[in-house]
């Protein structure tokens, strides 16, 4: 579902900033495939994911998502495939419009926008239907400002826009990040749920290391803009936290030291 | 007073103009959240074409629709230097108005200002006839607010307003920013245009300099309107008629100042601090509300 082949990108070229992000990523998701990534703050996690989103342009190698080329696709035309959520409640949704809305903009994800009224009668009905699904009690709050919802709830509308159109891969960058613990857990909940039901290749970026190992059916692990380990099925299932900080050690010759991965265990 | 009295239809009628101006820049100040400053020379190159066609014998109707399609022009010019040059809005718009400046000195034959008078053409309002004039151009601000109020429900209309509150989403969403930034300084600037062509018939005159502070003024027209209806009206036609109504109000203060001795060279000064301080209201709100929120806390 998702070829990405050689891919490199460096900020900064030329100047003291200069950071490579990326140096020579090759990953191949299946069909169907729930991949968590981890790694240190600054591994490269985001910008891979972004890459793939097209919010940056690569230096070199190539993405592509279902057998088509998208490496030079700007971030609009690319969002036709991709349904994502962002480490920052805020910014999946657009907040001073209603939840009702949001999702009109979001159903149209991909496809041609015309002069048609924005929302049907009928669209409100099956809007209603899928937060009902929810248990948030967004559903009857359609017309509501997304400004009033709360950071967990916003995140479970954004994770809902996301997959109304079903995308062809699902990014999920950090975004339970940002929410307390129990609504972490709901949203993740959440996630596994539409994850499953609709069969969606996705990609989750994760700190917490718990997180990764119990969900999705592989891991890769990053550090220093390089995937360093990649682990998938019954593998994966016997893996502990403890034996992916020994791997990172390991692998890396050095401590996988970063307070929120180690809080998070 | 007696004499403030009889100017008020009269202020009422230029409310109502700027009003419909005012439409043009909530469509960028409030709905894509940019401030565009070109509008001080769409809203000239309205009045100017304006009064270039009908004199030269055009149906007055056909003259105002050339006259909205030169301010869509205009918008469309900032659009670009915006969205392919990568100029930042203000500066965009201001690169735009000061360019439109030569443009209109052309299109009024080269000098700075040109009449059209209601004797020799049929207008479509004039002072000569002012409660006409507020008629009809209350009714054309009802069937402005109208089209506003259905396109901005549209699908594109939709994706216009995800544009200014967040353009991530807009973009996650498989919205072409780019396109609806263009678009909506098109639109807006149409709106502008408009209704410097309907100020043109109304004073009798198109002038290169009719536009100067436009933007200012459209801008207090919003922020007045938004500071009196903002609790009430929450319907977005009613928001665009509360713009309406700003410039409504707007002009009565101002013909009240003026009634009451401000010297009428002071007027720019007078309503740049008038905005400033509208302006800055809801900045102060905000402070003061931290102030006693964190002062509650301790």
């Amino acid at each position: 579902m998702l070829k990405i082949r050689n891919l490199s990108k460096t900020f900064n070229k030329g100047t003291i900033n200069e950071k490579k992000a990326l140096t020579n990523i090759n990953l191949e998701l299946n069909d169907g495939d729930f991949v968590t990534v981890i790694g240190g703050n600054g591994a490269g996690k985001s910008t891979l994911l972004n890459m793939v989103a097209g919010v940056f342009t690569p230096d070199n190698g190539t993405i592509e998502v279902d057998g088509i080329d998208v490496t030079r696709l700007p971030e609009h035309k690319r969002a036709k495939y991709l349904g994502r959520v962002f480490q920052d409640p805020m910014m999946g949704t657009a907040s001073t419009m209603w939840i009702e809305e949001n999702m009109a903009i979001a159903s149209k994800r991909g496809l041609r926008r015309t002069l048609r009224w924005g929302i049907s009668s009928k669209q409100r009905e099956e809007y209603k239907q899928m937060l009902a699904q929810f248990g948030l009690g967004l559903e009857n709050r359609l017309s509501t400002s997304v400004s009033l919802l709360s950071g967990g709830q916003r995140q479970a509308l954004t994770l809902l826009m996301a997959t109304m159109r079903k995308p062809k891969l699902l990014l999920l960058d950090e975004h339970t990040a940002a929410l307390d613990p129990k609504t972490a857990a709901t949203v993740l909940d959440l996630t596994d749920k539409i994850v499953s039901e609709h069969n969606l290749t996705t990609m989750m970026i994760t700190h917490n290391m718990k997180d990764a190992l119990t969900h999705g059916n592989r891991l890769i692990m990053m550090n220093n803009g390089r995937i360093i380990f990649d682990v998938s099925g019954e593998e994966k299932k016997k893996l502990t936290v403890e034996d992916l900080l020994k791997k990172f050690s390991e692998l890396n010759g050095e401590e996988m030291v970063n307070d929120r991965m180690l809080l998070a265990k | 007073m007696l004499a403030f009295l009889n100017s008020l239809p009269g202020a009422v009628a230029q409310g109502i103009i700027w009003g419909i101006m005012a439409i043009g820049v909530y469509v960028t100040y409030k709905i894509l959240d940019m401030a565009d400053l070109s509008v001080d020379g769409s809203f000239a190159t309205g009045g100017a074409v304006l009064v270039a066609c009908v004199t030269g014998g055009m149906n007055v109707w056909l003259a105002v629709l050339l006259a909205t399609c030169a301010g869509c022009v205009a918008g469309l010019v900032t659009g670009i230097f915006h969205t392919k040059f990568g100029i930042p809005a203000i500066l965009a718009g201001i690169l735009t108005q000061l360019g439109l400046y030569s443009v209109n000195l052309r299109i009024l034959g080269g000098s700075a200002n040109k009449t059209v008078s209601a004797n020799n053409h049929r207008l479509i309002l004039s002072l000569r006839n002012i409660p006409q004039a507020v008629l009809v151009a209350a009714v054309i601000t009802g069937i402005l607010i109208m089209i506003c109020y259905f396109f901005f429900g549209t699908e594109i209309g939709e994706s216009l307003r995800a544009t200014g509150a967040n353009q991530h989403m807009a973009r996650a969403n498989g919205i072409n920013t780019d396109f609806t930034k263009v678009l909506g300084l098109v639109i807006s600037n149409g709106i502008v245009a408009f209704s410097g062509a309907i100020l043109a018939q109304y004073q009798g005159f198109a002038d290169v300099n009719m536009g100067r502070g436009a933007i200012v003024i459209g801008l207090a027209a919003v922020i007045i309107g938004e500071v009196v209806f903002g609790k009430i009206f929450k319907n977005f036609a009613l928001r665009l008629l509360a713009a309406v109504i700003g410039g409504i109000i707007y002009y009565v203060v101002l013909t009240l100042v003026l009634r009451l001795g401000l010297n009428a060279n002071d007027l720019k000064l007078f309503s740049a601090l008038v905005v400033a301080v509208f302006l800055g209201v809801p900045f102060w709100k905000n402070k003061l509300a931290q102030k006693l929120n964190s002062g509650s806390d301790r």
